[in-house]
């Protein structure tokens, strides 16, 4: 099993507008989101990206998914550089995050062919493979219905379908089961152990951590944007849970207790 | 990968026709909306010209000879003859703002001695009395009504020549030049400004909507490159403010006979050859795409659709500034003028619609703007893929 995907001091910076310093109330005008962060990940394996609030998830995954660049350091996604060869990155991989939304005029099944045409997905593979992912997550039954009459949950299993038009080896989803009740989000991790199955990649950003060890096999710990701890779940747990391993990590990073 | 240009391309139209109430506020509406308010104008127009002659007004008279009552009849005044006695009866009734709106006093034998007065002698001309009430409407009207009325049978009496009476037409402009001066001077900035209208309704909803609502970010992490985003959804946008463009001109043109009626010549559309035609559709076409990639780079910078709004309206002003100088006096002959996007436009319709057509400033226009969207395809394409301008929070 070879590493799939490269983080490598991975460091991004945002510029604080006047309104959102005021918003934050700070005179910080420059906010590191995230400093010097690596990590790999193997073909074949879930992979988990925790953090508290803030901590800097989401904006590595929007770099590795090429759509905000890193100030310094790269990535590579399947051999394929973040930085210099981003149209390459993004036909590898599916991304999914609630920053992502679909258009409210159209249906899923219109979609669904949109996006596969943008991926330059035959028709007849594209057809084989709407079948397969509509029945997975039950959208044959609103598959007409436009976007803006789903509810959360359908529009959810509505973009991860769409994620996946054109087969992607490297899935990043950031927190897959947010605003999903059990129900769906067990649709939705079962889905993404089907996936490593079949032999793709997933990398999660997630702050439940009871989700973290049920469905990954190697996590990092994201705090202030840095990475306090790597390794196989095992490795990091150390003998407690996530959890409680997470607050001491934490307190000893914060130089006292939570 | 072409085929990304047309995917776009398709499904920006096929958004824009799926969504009714965009479909018709942007093409059905204009064109209805316009020619509803020129025809209201229109008629209002007429109606302020026309007297009201259905309604008789009554005015008192002393000493009316007959052939004057006569000729207030057929301006519809009912004339009430009364003695010299009654002059102060009457004056109540006028100054009561009543059915009575004037009295009107001639002089004993006014016929006579108004044909005997001679200038050179002198003498006071014999004096026409008319008492009225300046308070009542009604009676301001008939002052004036009769003011004229006596303005003319003075200078009838006295007539030693007149000017243009006879049924000749003396205006020897042609119908197609006077349909050379309406169309050049009206249509040029009309134009632009139905343009500009449908060039806004949509871009700001296709590029600050799409931001505002995070569809963008879905296109924008799929492999398709940039810059065919940018070409498909330009395209497509053209493709429906030509059509809102297209609404508003039909509607203009349609409403040209009512707002013209007025006018002895007949306005036609008629007078300009299927060449003429050909030539202000390529005209206007590179304007739209030129108006369509101004509004998409300014829709670009905003977050939201309401921010967009505000943003086109200077824009607007803008281009409305380079209409309207466009618009004053004949075409420009230096080439230099064609050179300048949306100025260039208009100077081309100026000349097209007063039948001077210069084959080498047209081409030089369409050249430009054709230019001019290509740099602002390339612009948009930059913005597409500048994460501060796409994902600025
Ligand atoms: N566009 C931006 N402009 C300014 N600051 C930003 C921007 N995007 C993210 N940040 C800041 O960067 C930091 C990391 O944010 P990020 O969204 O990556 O956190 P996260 O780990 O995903 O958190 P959460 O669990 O709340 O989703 C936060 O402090 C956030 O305020
Ligand atoms: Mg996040």
């Amino acid at each position: 099993m070879g590493v799939i995907l490269r983080a490598e001091n991975l460091t991004k910076t945002f510029k604080l507008s006047a309104k959102q310093q005021k918003i934050e109330k700070t005179n910080v005008k420059i906010r590191t989101a995230v400093k010097n962060l690596s990590f790999s990940v193997n073909e074949g394996e879930i992979f988990g990206l925790l953090g508290p609030n803030g901590a800097g998830k989401t904006t590595t995954l929007r770099m590795l998914a090429t759509l905000i660049k890193p100030d310094s350091g790269d990535g590579t996604v399947d051999g394929a550089s973040i930085v210099r060869e981003p149209e390459k990155v993004r036909s590898r991989i599916g991304f999914l995050t609630s920053e992502l939304k679909l258009e409210d005029f159209f249906t899923p099944n219109y979609l669904y062919d949109f996006f596969s045409e943008l991926h330059g997905v035959p028709a007849d593979v594209r057809n084989d493979r709407k079948k397969r992912l509509f029945s997975t997550f039950g959208i044959g039954e609103f598959a007409e219905v436009k976007v803006g009459e789903l509810s959360t949950g359908m529009k959810q299993k509505a973009s991860l379908a769409i994620a996946l038009v054109h087969d992607p080896s490297v899935i990043i989803f950031d927190e897959p089961t947010n605003g999903l009740d059990v129900i769906t989000a067990k649709v939705v991790t079962d889905f993404l152990e089907e996936l490593k199955k079949e032999g793709k990649t997933v990398i999660v950003s997630t702050h439940i951590f009871s989700l973290a060890e049920k469905l990954c096999d190697r996590v990092g710990i994201i705090i202030q944007g840095e990475m306090a701890a790597l390794g196989t779940l095992e490795q990091v747990q150390g003998g407690k849970s996530l959890e409680d391993s997470f607050f001491d990590i934490y307190s000893e990073r914060m130089g006292g207790s939570v | 990968m072409k085929s990304t240009v047309f995917t776009i391309f398709k499904k920006e139209l096929k958004r824009f026709f799926s969504d009714k109430r965009m479909a018709v506020t942007t093409i059905l509406l204009p064109g209805l909306m316009i020619f509803v308010m020129y025809n209201f104008m229109g008629s209002a127009i007429s109606n302020i010209a026309n007297v009201d002659e259905n309604q008789s007004v009554y005015i008192s008279a002393v000493n009316i000879p007959e052939s004057m009552e006569a000729v207030f009849s057929q301006w519809g005044i009912e004339t009430d003859i009364i003695s010299e006695n009654d002059i102060q009866t009457a004056k109540d009734a006028v100054s009561a703002g009543g059915d009575i709106s004037a009295l009107v006093i001639f002089p004993e034998n006014f016929e006579k001695s108004a044909a005997e007065y001679d200038v050179s002698e002198g003498g006071k001309a014999p004096n026409i009395e008319i008492y009225y009430n300046s308070a009542d409407t009604a009676s301001l009207t008939v002052y004036s009504m009769l003011t004229e009325i006596f303005d003319s049978y003075e200078s009838s009496m006295a007539n030693k020549f007149d000017i243009n009476n006879s049924d000749t037409d003396y205006d020897l402009s042609s119908d197609r030049d006077i349909t050379a001066t309406v169309f050049s001077t009206l249509l040029p900035l009309l134009m632009l400004v139905f343009l500009y209208s449908g060039c806004m309704a949509v871009g700001i909803e296709s590029i600050a909507g799409e931001k505002e609502r995070g569809t963008i970010a879905t296109l924008l992490v799929t492999p398709a490159k940039r810059s065919h985003i940018a070409v498909g959804k330009i395209g497509a946008l053209a493709i429906i403010a030509l059509l809102s463009g297209a609404s508003s001109a039909i509607g203009t043109l349609s409403s040209l006979p009512k707002l013209m009626a007025g006018a002895a010549q007949e306005i036609s559309g008629s007078f300009y050859t299927a060449s003429d035609y050909i030539l202000l559709a390529l005209v206007i076409l590179s304007t739209v795409l030129v108006l369509i990639t101004i509004i998409s780079i300014v829709s670009a910078f905003a977050k939201t659709v309401k921010e967009a709004q505000s943003y086109v309206l200077p824009v607007m002003i803008i281009v409305m500034l380079a209409g309207i100088t466009g618009m004053f006096g004949e075409a420009k002959t230096e080439i230099f003028y064609y050179m300048i996007p949306i100025y260039n436009s208009v100077q081309s319709m100026v000349g097209i619609f007063s039948f001077n057509i210069s084959y080498a400033h047209i081409a030089v226009t369409v050249g430009a703007n054709i230019i001019a969207a290509g740099i602002g395809v390339f612009i948009l394409t930059r913005l597409f893929g500048s994460e501060r301008v796409m994902f600025s929070k």
